[in-house]
């Protein structure tokens, strides 16, 4: 069957098995490896990525399913050589170690700043249980998300002073 | 769960240093990984690649009567069908184990555990690949599985390892260390003693990323090249070449990033080996990546101790000596990753960081129907049961002599003086400094304060439990005299360039999967040579380009590679000490060393950067006599002794009464691994280790039905922590070097997965004190809870 979506921005048509994952699509047809495959239960959420701006687990959606819609990855978030302020704070506060689950964590993470600019530990921590990391124990992912609260606040408090 | 606590964070480290040397600092291997450029195995891409999926037993114990792959062969897009005949055929069937067992690649006449591989298919696409898997027909005649391991060793249990000639039971070694009579005589004469059944169950390190392979064989040049999940590159290589038979200089072993290890990356699964056939028999690059199931079912599984544990002491509280019986499970091959001269492992440190006067182990290893393994799970082999061993037992100590277990520790400790200590069973300890670091996890956790809100909790019927654990680990195997594995000595290389500019590469024989190899490196030779992490590149896991070593594994990197990064660049800033006495017209003798530059004693103002120094090696003009153009230099470390880190945790839980349920409020940890060299890095490295930790105590267990299936399969069954099981975690630390490592570092990969399972286990019956319980097995679930406060505790297997 043929299966047209938007990943990153950018359109792409191609002719896949029905049966066929998103994480799979994502990562055999459009070369896209930054999303990785972990679980295949939806446990681990190693796959995560948005689709119309909702973190999904790409390893529990046909790539059928996403036919008509925008996909995000985290191939997607940096602004050229400008990291996402996500991203940032993973860097700043030592939020991986290994880097396989990262992907997922930064797309849930951002998803959740987006909706809630300054969440607490506990909204953090809620926001991110459905994901397993095995080398950070997640207080430095913790950290990480706060960090890019803190400062994405810092930057818009900026731009408005600036304005005014 | 925890406590969710509405706190807002919004004070961070100061990371963004640049260190020339030690110190927080960023990673360097972040850039990639955090824009979903890092290269995992699975990632790799060659043209005509085809796919490889392994058939696998449903059974634990069955004959295999007959196979049929023609179905499969006609499917869609099927390259190969392999079974354990075509391997038989090319001398390929069997392989050794790191512990000089052997294991079916594919089973030729039998199969010994579910999930155990017996054909495989490669494919244009992993679609088809596992399409074809459910067209192979194989009929087994069932036999009696051999699950309980107390039973593996009776007269009338089926016999496993028919394949081993004259095998006609069940049973792979036996093993002692100690003085069994001296242990004797001093229990005869103790006040007391406290004996326990401890039982550590069988745990999978479960890497986010699974393991994996791509082969690429040429038959024209003969070549391999094989991007694989390896912990251990160099030892792969070499076995590749003893199994396969391809010469070793014509393998290249890749590992590229690596998604997590925890020693599950250790071993040689057979997977590994069936890419490179499938390569060799089909003419293209194969590869071949195993789900989850097939991960948590087939590969390395951990510990399955079950320990006799016995204490004696004085009235007082004087521990006098140790003694355990241990039985171990370790499947259907012995797989175990340890030095061929430790059956055990590093088991022999279970006497901990008490100065007793006695000890003695007795050990019998056994076959069961069960995946092959005893690898890891980031366990510096067999530490972790050890320590659980001790601390446990001086806990149970603690509650018969109705003492607070803080104090038995500090009474019994290791005294500063008596370093280098030599235990009773034969270990020595390089250097250690107890009760600081007991003193200071007291302070941070606010230990008295704790215990008298205990005490109020305890008289409203609360539930709330503070446990400690003391460990000592030995980790950096290891000396080569006695350290090897399957005949390869435990030394690590290190090679490192100054290229003519002044920036450097220093090349590998570890391999990170995680731990920061490519920032703590580069800090080392920055530390040694004033060149700046950021002009430095770490190379490492890829045979062709890295010198030989024996890989990343029980904690070992920074004991052994760290220090050949340290004693390579020193060797790099001799030579350059003789060009800078030539630069500056003065002998060796009237120059100082400063980070980073050479000057002349008395003046300092007559100076060479390292970077002038590596200009002019390369340069134009005559250098010294003797001395040879370039700045480079190459060692191989073989240490002279482990290194061991210590360490004080303190765990504080609360129970639900009503649900049994088990919440880490607390938990403080208190690391002494010698020098520092990243911060950040070494506070990463515990807090990942606590969290498996809570996994361990509280959750983790891969177990199994009578028929020997495994019922721990997947991630809805074999539960790990997330977010919403563990605190938010208090570390601290003390710093008391290693003499003989060359900058005084000790390993930390490994310390907080030892020493967390008991100070939460230590925490939990301490919680249920008032029920009279002494003792309660890991997991510690809900349901094993509620059973233990009815006096109807059962172990878990």
């Amino acid at each position: 069957m043929q299966v047209t979506m938007t990943v990153n921005g950018t359109e792409y048509t191609r002719e896949i098995e029905g049966r066929m994952l998103l994480v799979h699509f994502l990562r055999d047809v459009l070369a896209l490896t930054g999303t990785h495959w972990g679980c295949d239960t939806s446990n681990c959420g190693v796959c995560v990525v948005w689709m119309d701006g909702e973190p999904v687990k790409s390893c529990t959606v046909l790539a059928a399913m996403a036919g008509g819609h925008e996909v995000r990855t985290v191939e997607g978030l940096a602004n050229g050589a400008e990291l996402d302020p996500i991203q940032e704070g993973f860097r700043q506060c030592h939020g991986l170690q290994c880097g396989f689950c990262t992907p997922g964590m930064l797309m849930t993470c951002r998803a959740l700043l987006d909706k809630n600019p300054d969440p607490t530990e506990g909204e953090i921590r809620e926001a991110i249980s459905g994901q397993i990391c095995r080398c950070t124990g997640y207080s430095s992912i913790i950290r990480s998300v706060r960090w890019a609260a803190v400062h994405e606040a810092a930057a818009v408090a900026t731009e408005e002073a600036v304005q005014a | 769960m925890t406590d969710i606590q509405d706190k807002k964070l919004t004070e961070f480290d100061d990371n963004d240093q640049h260190p020339v040397g030690f110190g927080r600092m960023l990673r360097k291997e972040d850039a990639r990984l955090l824009r979903g450029r890092g290269r995992f195995v699975d990632d790799v891409q060659l043209p005509g690649m085809l796919h490889l999926a392994i058939l696998r037993s449903p059974f634990a114990h069955a004959n295999i009567v007959s196979i049929d792959t023609s179905a499969a062969e006609a499917s869609p897009g099927v390259k190969a069908v392999v079974t354990g005949e075509t391997l038989k055929g090319l001398g390929l069937a069997w392989m050794p184990t790191l512990s000089n067992d052997v294991q079916a690649v594919l089973a030729t006449d039998r199969v010994r555990f579910q999930g155990q591989e017996v054909a495989f298919v490669v494919a244009e696409d992993r679609y088809q690949a596992r399409d074809a898997l459910e067209l192979i027909d194989v009929e087994y005649d069932v036999l009696e599985p051999v699950v309980d391991v107390r039973k593996a060793l009776d007269p009338d249990a089926p016999v496993i390892r028919t394949d081993l000639e004259g095998k006609t039971d069940n049973h792979v070694f036996d093993w002692e260390t100690g003085d069994e009579e001296e242990t004797n005589r001093v229990f005869a004469s103790a006040d007391v003693i406290v004996k326990e059944d401890i039982v550590y169950p069988r745990v999978h390190p479960a890497p986010m990323e699974t393991c994996g392979s791509v082969a690429d064989f040429d038959p024209v040049e003969g070549r391999l090249r094989l991007w694989s999940t390896t912990q251990a590159p160099h030892a792969h290589r070499t076995l590749y070449a003893i199994v396969a038979g391809i010469p070793e200089h014509k393998i290249q072993v890749i590992a590229p990033d690596i998604g997590g290890g925890f020693g599950n990356k250790v071993p040689i699964y057979p997977g590994y080996v069936h890419s490179i056939v499938g390569s060799i028999v089909t003419g293209k690059p194969v590869k071949w990546m195993e789900d989850r199931s097939e991960n948590l079912i087939s590969t390395g599984f951990a510990r399955d101790y079950i320990m006799r544990a016995e204490i004696a002491a004085t009235a007082e509280g004087r521990i006098l000596a140790i003694r355990t019986n241990v039985l171990a499970d370790h499947g259907a091959f012995n797989g175990t990753a340890a030095p061929v001269k430790y059956p055990a492992g590093f088991f022999g440190v279970f006497t901990g960081s008490y100065d007793i006067q006695a000890a003695h182990c007795k050990m019998t290893a056994v076959y069961t129907n069960k995946a092959p393994g005893g690898v890891a799970y980031a366990c510096s082999f067999r530490i972790t049961e050890a320590v659980y061993l001790v601390e446990r037992i001086v806990d149970a100590l603690a509650y018969e002599l109705r003492m607070d277990p803080a104090e038995l520790r500090l009474k019994n400790f290791i005294q500063p003086e008596q370093f280098p200590y030599t235990t009773k069973t034969g270990w020595v300890y390089d250097s250690g400094n107890y009760e600081p670091t007991m003193r200071l996890a007291m302070e941070m956790a606010g230990y008295e304060e704790l215990r008298k809100e205990q005490e109020l909790k305890r008289a409203r019927g609360e539930l709330m439990g503070i446990g400690i654990s003391f460990f000592t680990e030995a980790v950096g195997a290891g000396p080569r005299k006695n350290m090897d594995i399957l005949g390869l000595g435990m030394a690590d290389g290190c090679e490192l360039r100054v290229h003519p500019t002044g920036k450097a590469v220093v090349r590998l024989s570890v391999k990170t999967q995680g731990q920061g190899h490519e920032t703590t490196f580069a800090q080392i030779i920055a530390e040694e040579l004033g060149i700046p992490p950021a002009d430095i590149d770490v190379l490492h896991g890829d045979t062709d380009n890295t010198p030989f070593g024996l890989g990343t594994y029980g904690s070992r990197s920074t004991p052994v590679s760290g220090a050949a990064a340290a004693l390579v660049a020193r060797k790099v800033r001799d030579k350059a000490k003789l060009i800078a006495s030539a630069m500056l017209e003065v002998s060796v003798a009237d120059l100082d060393w400063v980070k980073g530059a050479f000057q002349v004693k008395g003046d300092p103002g007559r100076s060479v950067t390292i970077q002038e120094i590596a200009f002019r090696a390369h340069g134009a003009g005559d250098l010294p006599d003797g001395v040879e153009g370039g700045l480079e230099a190459q060692i191989c470390y073989n240490p002279s002794n482990l290194t061991y880190p210590h360490g004080a945790y303190i765990c504080v839980v609360d129970i639900d009464p009503g649900t049994a349920e088990v919440k880490v409020r607390r938990f403080i940890a208190v690391d002494d691994c010698g020098t520092r060299i990243n911060p950040m890095i070494i506070e990463g490295q515990v807090h990942g280790g606590l969290t498996d930790g809570v996994g361990m105590a509280l959750m983790e267990m891969i177990s199994f039905d009578e028929d020997g299936n495994c019922l721990g399969a997947s991630l809805m069954d074999y539960l790990i922590p997330t977010a919403l099981e563990v605190p938010d975690w208090e570390t601290g630390y003390t710093v008391t070097p290693s003499p003989h490592h060359p900058i005084g570092a000790k390993g930390i990969g490994e310390s907080a997965t030892v020493g967390s399972p008991p100070a939460i286990v230590n925490a939990v019956v301490d919680a249920l004190k008032p029920f009279g319980i002494r003792h309660a097995d890991m997991p510690l679930t809900p349901s094993r809870v509620w059973d233990a406060m009815r006096g109807q505790a059962t172990p878990p297997i």
